[in-house]
């Protein structure tokens, strides 16, 4: 396949064509914060965490759905850009009840940890204080709408990696949530294998073991990488 | 003309509150009451939560006692499970409480009231504090501050952190004690000992030039509840309920802490978000009972350690029956610091608390689950009904303060009837009143399931409601 030279902040890179921004970045040891993004699954360039500048154009773009192209000159830090990030997390604490300190991921948090990261000190937002409630209908698993932030990861690994097709997103805007199977109560699903990946991917304590407390739930997220190299590499066929 | 006084913040104590004293048309005192003004809303907006996070949120109701919302609410966890923790848990826990009341009555001794009684009631108040203290004697400051510090180290040897450990859960703790963990303590406890022993050769001499306060500040009959060992020794964090009267004789026994409400009423009052519990069967009127050090000192048959027995015994002369006077909360309050520390000594000698078996695990098997502990103020419940999937469906707290709260409002008018006289108020009269308060070590965060600066506001009004006179102080 053909390959693209492009540069990151002025780094002089190649790329094979089809590559995205992001995955040339992280080959060229550039690191770009994501939160929606996760390794194995399709990209749907949803949190703007990713955002980048492209020379030619105004808009940001999102790195993980954005393809290289030849002579590309991308920015993945700037002061705009900067802005943006923090905004889209204040908006994301804003949203929904994020309680850091009793949460099952507190320590474990991608959403904490990019806060951190990027400064986020306070919220300028009024909370909105949504009304969410918990799904412990599940023997051993348990969602709590509130820490939600609507990432889809648990929705894309329960369909392209599992193959079962349980989660799924209802609803508009802001109301929107993930139910399981034809939004019943998640202990009813008869498509629910009980694998725990949606688990293992989400990147908040939306989802979590059941018994878990305060920054009990460490994931091993590259169990879910091991299983997708696997089967693209065919490990597994006899 | 008849008044009301009303001392508000309170200062030195937990929590925010104020004071109201009543004034006949004489001028005399005609009663008084403790108001509780802050309002936190834990038992409604844990209802939906999964009670297997309970432990973690629970302590955020208080900075001073999380450990006793934790261990009440894991307790109430294991009821929901209706399992019996490993040995092992049961015993780091109780370290861990022990721990607690270590640290948490050093600092009702040391940095809240000792400035009262050491320093003077008179003495100016921007002195009468723990920085005073400090100034006064450094030497007994600085111990009673790394006396707290010992306290504090149990917990964070246990729990990973001084304040808000999320350790002990549903069916048993996260973690066992390490081996430095162990030799830390047992490396400090000779100083907190010597410590211990210097506050309550102190206050024993207090005692001696401070007759009137002994009669004078919260001393009443009254009922007293606390936790007892089947045999009736002092219990932090098992064991069931005991009562005795004033006279010494022991009218209910052996209750098991989910049974409470066989025991316990609960009314509550205008002007307060405290609620105030009483001995079900003898009414509000006669059922009014203390809890907390000077209730647990009352209650036991003893204390199970040799010098914690001792001090037992002279405290016991200090009543007939049971000791009924409030100031000698502080007296209760070393002599469970002293055995507090002859128990982590044993604590410490047992092989059992470096066990890896610490974590019972099931699911829901019982759907409400009481968890009873004693914290350093007085008995905690945690009530919890819950769902097939645990879901909260109701949260019912029980906390110390509240259930001392008709005891304080009769001390705060005992001392005022003594000291009020007429319309001319004072500042140290108010802090008379207001130590009547600090006897009890009130935790108002927890009782009102709040956070607030004390200060000090007082006000005379009139039998028509208006202010008379208005004395503030920050």
């Amino acid at each position: 396949m053909a390959a693209k030279t492009l540069t990151i902040d002025g780094k002089q890179i190649s790329a094979e064509a089809g590559t995205t921004v992001l995955q040339a970045a992280r080959e060229a040891g550039i690191r770009i914060p994501t939160l929606c993004h996760l390794e194995g699954i399709m990209d749907i360039g949803a949190c703007r965490l990713c955002l980048v500048e492209v020379k030619g154009t105004t808009k940001l773009l999102s790195a993980c759905t954005t393809k290289v192209f030849e002579g590309m000159e991308v920015t993945t830090t700037s002061e705009r850009l900067q802005k943006y990030r923090r905004m889209t997390l204040e908006l994301l604490f804003a949203e929904r009840n994020h309680v850091c300190a009793v949460c099952v991921a507190n320590g474990h948090c991608e959403l904490q940890s990019l806060a951190y990261e990027q400064g986020m000190d306070h919220v300028r937002y009024d909370y909105c204080f949504p009304k969410w409630g918990m799904d412990l209908t599940h023997p051993s698993l348990g969602m709590d709408h509130n820490r939600c932030i609507l990432c889809t990861r648990c929705v894309r690994v329960c369909w392209y990696i599992e193959g079962a097709g349980t989660k799924n997103v209802a609803g508009r805007g802001g109301r929107s949530m993930v139910i399981s199977d034809m939004n019943e109560p998640w202990g009813d699903s008869e498509t629910c294998t009980s694998c725990g990946k949606c688990v293992m991917s989400c990147p908040t304590g939306a989802l979590f073991s059941k018994g878990s407390t305060a920054g009990e739930s460490e994931r091993d997220r590259s169990k879910l990488e091991f299983i997708v190299n696997a089967r693209e590499k065919k490990q597994w066929t006899v | 003309m008849s008044k009301r006084i009303i001392i508000d913040p309170v200062t030195r104590i937990e929590g925010h509150a104020k004071i109201s004293v009543f004034l006949d048309d004489a001028g005399n005192v005609s009663d008084a009451e403790f108001h509780v003004v802050e309002f936190r809303g834990f038992e409604k907006f844990c209802e939906g939560r999964s009670f297997s996070e309970m432990p973690g949120i629970t302590p955020r109701i208080c900075g001073i006692c999380p450990v006793s919302h934790l261990l009440a609410s894991a307790k109430a966890g294991d009821a929901i499970m209706a399992v019996n923790i490993p040995p092992a848990a049961d015993k780091l826990r109780r370290l861990m409480n022990l721990g607690q009341i270590v640290q948490s009555h050093a600092l009702s001794f040391f940095h809240l009231s000792a400035p009262d009684f050491l320093l003077g009631w008179d003495a100016p108040a921007e002195t009468r504090n723990v920085f005073g203290l400090i100034a006064s004697n450094e030497g007994l400051a600085r111990a009673g501050i790394r006396l707290r510090q010992f306290g504090q180290e149990i917990i964070e040897v246990l729990g990973g952190k001084k304040i808000h450990p999320a350790w002990a859960v549903p069916g048993g703790v996260r973690s066992a004690l390490s081996a430095e963990g162990a030799a830390k303590i047992r490396a400090w406890l000779p100083e907190a000992h010597q410590t211990t022993q210097v506050a309550l050769g102190l206050f024993k001499k207090v005692l001696e030039t401070h007759e009137r306060e002994t009669q004078l500040y919260g001393n009443f009959p009254s009922l007293f509840m606390g936790l007892v060992a089947p045999d009736g020794t002092w219990e932090h964090h098992g064991g069931r309920l005991r009562f005795t009267d004033s006279s010494g004789s022991t009218i209910a026994d052996q209750i098991e802490p989910r049974d409470y409400k066989t025991v316990i009423g609960e009314s509550s009052e205008d002007g307060s978000y405290l609620k105030s519990p009483y001995y079900l069967p003898l009414g509000r009127e006669d059922g009014i009972y203390r809890v907390g050090p000077l209730a647990r000192l009352n209650v036991c048959s003893r204390m199970g350690v040799p010098k914690a027995d001792e001090e037992l015994r002279n405290f016991r002369s200090f009543g007939h029956g049971s000791v009924t006077s409030s100031f000698l909360y502080h007296y209760a309050r070393l002599i469970e610091i002293l055995a507090s520390l002859e128990y982590i000594e044993r604590a410490l000698a047992d092989p059992d608390l470096s066990s890896q078996d610490l974590r019972a695990d099931a699911g829901i098997n019982s759907l409400r689950g009481v968890g009873a502990s004693e914290a350093p103020r007085g008995t905690l419940f945690h009530d919890y009904t819950v769902d097939r999937d645990g879901k909260l469906l109701k949260v019912n707290l029980i906390v110390a303060t509240g259930q001392n709260n008709l005891a304080m409002n009769r001390t705060v008018a005992q001392i005022a009837r003594h000291f009020l006289k007429g319309t001319e108020v004072t500042e140290p009269m108010l802090n008379r009143i207001e130590h009547g308060i600090r006897c009890y070590d009130p935790c108002l965060s927890c009782s009102t399931h709040a956070a607030g600066k004390m200060a000090l506001h007082l006000q005379l009004v009139g039998p028509d409601g208006s202010v008379v006179k208005d004395v503030v102080r920050d």
